[in-house]
């Protein structure tokens, strides 16, 4: 794998550190298709990813990426293929009690009526998985610290920016303590700035939590700032998956026309 | 074929939601929070503009009837005709359109807005159950705020009516041989009446609007498009299902 330079790392969040303790998942898909109507989306991906990676699948918009995402978290169902997480087909009845993953949504998808905070909490609070509300609050607010937003906790997320958004559900992700952590288009409607903070947080994570990261993303220059590999989807399949390095050298016609303009400029 | 279809797929849809909403109040208890900020809700929205409609329902009832009834020279009975009048059917069904249309509305936008947003996804991934974090708790809040608001509805029309009869010089019934007339008329049985009508028009109007914004895909434009169809959907079914209610408790000897 290529060697990522150090990211930058703010040295709070001992708390959320400490209570993560679920151990990173392994990956594989295999076959997997899926139809909406006549539109055949996925048309037999197959993908393994290795516990502790972060992997990127990189494609251009409608290719299929987030709802590839979706059938990884269970939100959609396949036609056929098969799925699975830690050695264990995510559609087994008792899947959700061995494995939790998180996801950042492409809209953030916080709920606008309840604080930071609230919002954070909830996971906690709707499991009851501290009896004292006192050490929910101290999680809650350890993990906002990792993602910067340590005096944020009573705002509402109406007054928050779209990149401050992003990093509180990556904050309300990582307190469920899961085993892996998807991420659809995390940096869509961000601008440039606000684009390297989250990709700085990405990497981050990578680094001082060591989860598995499935990141879905249009943004080749995200993809290659915090990779381990790069899986690259066109037309319902992965045509190309390996290292950056490998990306970059790879002759498929299809992966240089997407990714070549970007080191030309 | 589409349309039938789609009639079976809402109705299949919406019974089901009915179903497993019964089944998560089991989990009041633990959820009593929210009921309770939901009733808040219901009762902010809808206590002020009850008692403005009740009023004048109450008050127009009079001035319809008395001036007749006052013809046979019966205008006493004009405590008793409002109050009848409200308790058994104005009432529940003036108390479920306005809770309809600015409770129903607002559940259905807030929901449909969460679809469309993700959240609901979003609740999914977290493995909290959509139905119990946010139909049971608009549910229980509706069936029990509608009955109560019934009778808030109910007391104030009294008042309209009564006021409407003493000042209008064509019946001119004074406050007392109203309320005595009134008293004479409305038994416990009407009343149980009226309020089993609002209870189930509080599970129509809360599972339709929970259904139709849960059920929303698409962009911000398809979240008006739910508030229509959940308003529009409910009123059609609260006139729809008062009729056969009415069979019921009529064939129970309730009415």
């Amino acid at each position: 794998m290529v060697e990522k330079p150090a990211a930058r790392s703010n040295g709070a969040g001992k708390e959320i550190l400490d209570y993560l303790s679920s151990e990173p998942v392994g990956v594989s898909i295999k076959d997997l298709r899926k139809s909406f109507g006549d539109n055949q989306v996925l048309r037999g991906v197959d993908l393994d990813i290795e516990p502790r990676e972060t992997v990127v699948i990189l494609g251009k918009s409608g290719t299929g990426k987030s709802v590839l995402l979706r059938h990884i978290i269970g939100l959609e169902e396949p036609d056929s293929g098969t799925i699975e997480i830690g050695g264990e087909d995510i559609h087994e009845p008792d899947f959700k009690k061995h494995h939790i993953i998180g996801m950042v949504f492409q809209s953030s998808a916080l709920f606008n009526s309840f604080s930071v905070e609230d919002n954070v909490a909830l996971y906690l609070r709707e499991h009851k998985i501290f009896d004292d509300d006192r050490r929910t609050l101290e999680i809650v607010r350890s993990a906002l610290g990792i993602v910067g937003l340590e005096e944020k906790e009573d705002v509402m997320p109406s007054m928050l920016s779209g990149g401050m958004k992003r990093r509180v559900a990556v904050a309300r992700a990582l307190v469920m303590n899961p085993d892996l952590i998807l991420f659809d288009e995390p940096t869509s409607g961000l601008d440039p700035m606000m684009t390297r903070t989250v990709g700085d947080l990405l990497r981050d994570l990578n680094d001082r939590v060591e989860i598995t990261q499935i990141v879905v993303t249009h943004d080749v220059d995200l993809a290659f700032y915090v990779a381990d590999r790069i899986a690259i989807l066109s037309n319902g399949k992965i045509i190309e998956f390996g290292t950056p390095e490998h990306i970059k050298r790879c002759e498929n016609a299809a992966v240089k026309e997407f990714i070549t303009p970007q080191f030309e400029q | 074929m589409n349309g039938v279809s789609t009639f079976f797929r809402v109705t299949g849809g919406i019974v089901s939601l009915f179903v497993e909403t019964i089944y998560w109040c089991k989990s009041f208890w633990s959820n009593a929070d929210k009921i309770m900020a939901q009733l808040l809700v219901i009762g902010y929205q809808t206590l002020p503009v009850g008692a403005l409609i009740a009023l004048f329902s109450g008050g127009v009832l009079a001035l319809q009837a008395g001036p007749t009834l006052a013809q046979f020279g019966v205008e006493e009975n004009v405590g008793g005709l409002v109050g009848l009048s409200l308790v058994k059917e104005i009432g529940p069904v003036m108390a479920a359109i306005l809770v309809a249309g600015r409770v129903g509305s607002a559940m259905a936008a807030e929901l449909a807005s969460m679809s469309v947003y993700e959240e609901i996804d979003a609740l999914k991934t977290m493995d909290i159950n959509p139905v119990r974090f946010l139909v049971m708790p608009r549910f229980i809040a509706t069936v029990l705020a509608l009955p109560t608001l019934v009778i808030y509805m109910d007391v104030i029309g009294w008042f309209g009516g009564a006021i409407v009869s003493y000042i209008n010089p064509e019946v001119h019934v004074t406050f007392s041989v109203y309320y005595r007339n009134l008293a004479d008329l409305v038994d416990f049985t009407a009343f149980v009446n009226g309020l089993i009508k609002a209870a189930i028009f509080g599970v129509i109007i809360s599972i339709v609007s929970c259904y139709v914004g849960l059920k929303t895909k698409g962009g911000p434009r398809e979240i008006g498009t739910s508030v229509t169809k959940a308003v529009v959907l409910s009123f059609v079914l609260v006139l729809v299902f008062d009729y056969y209610v009415t069979r019921i408790l009529l064939f129970l000897n309730l009415d």
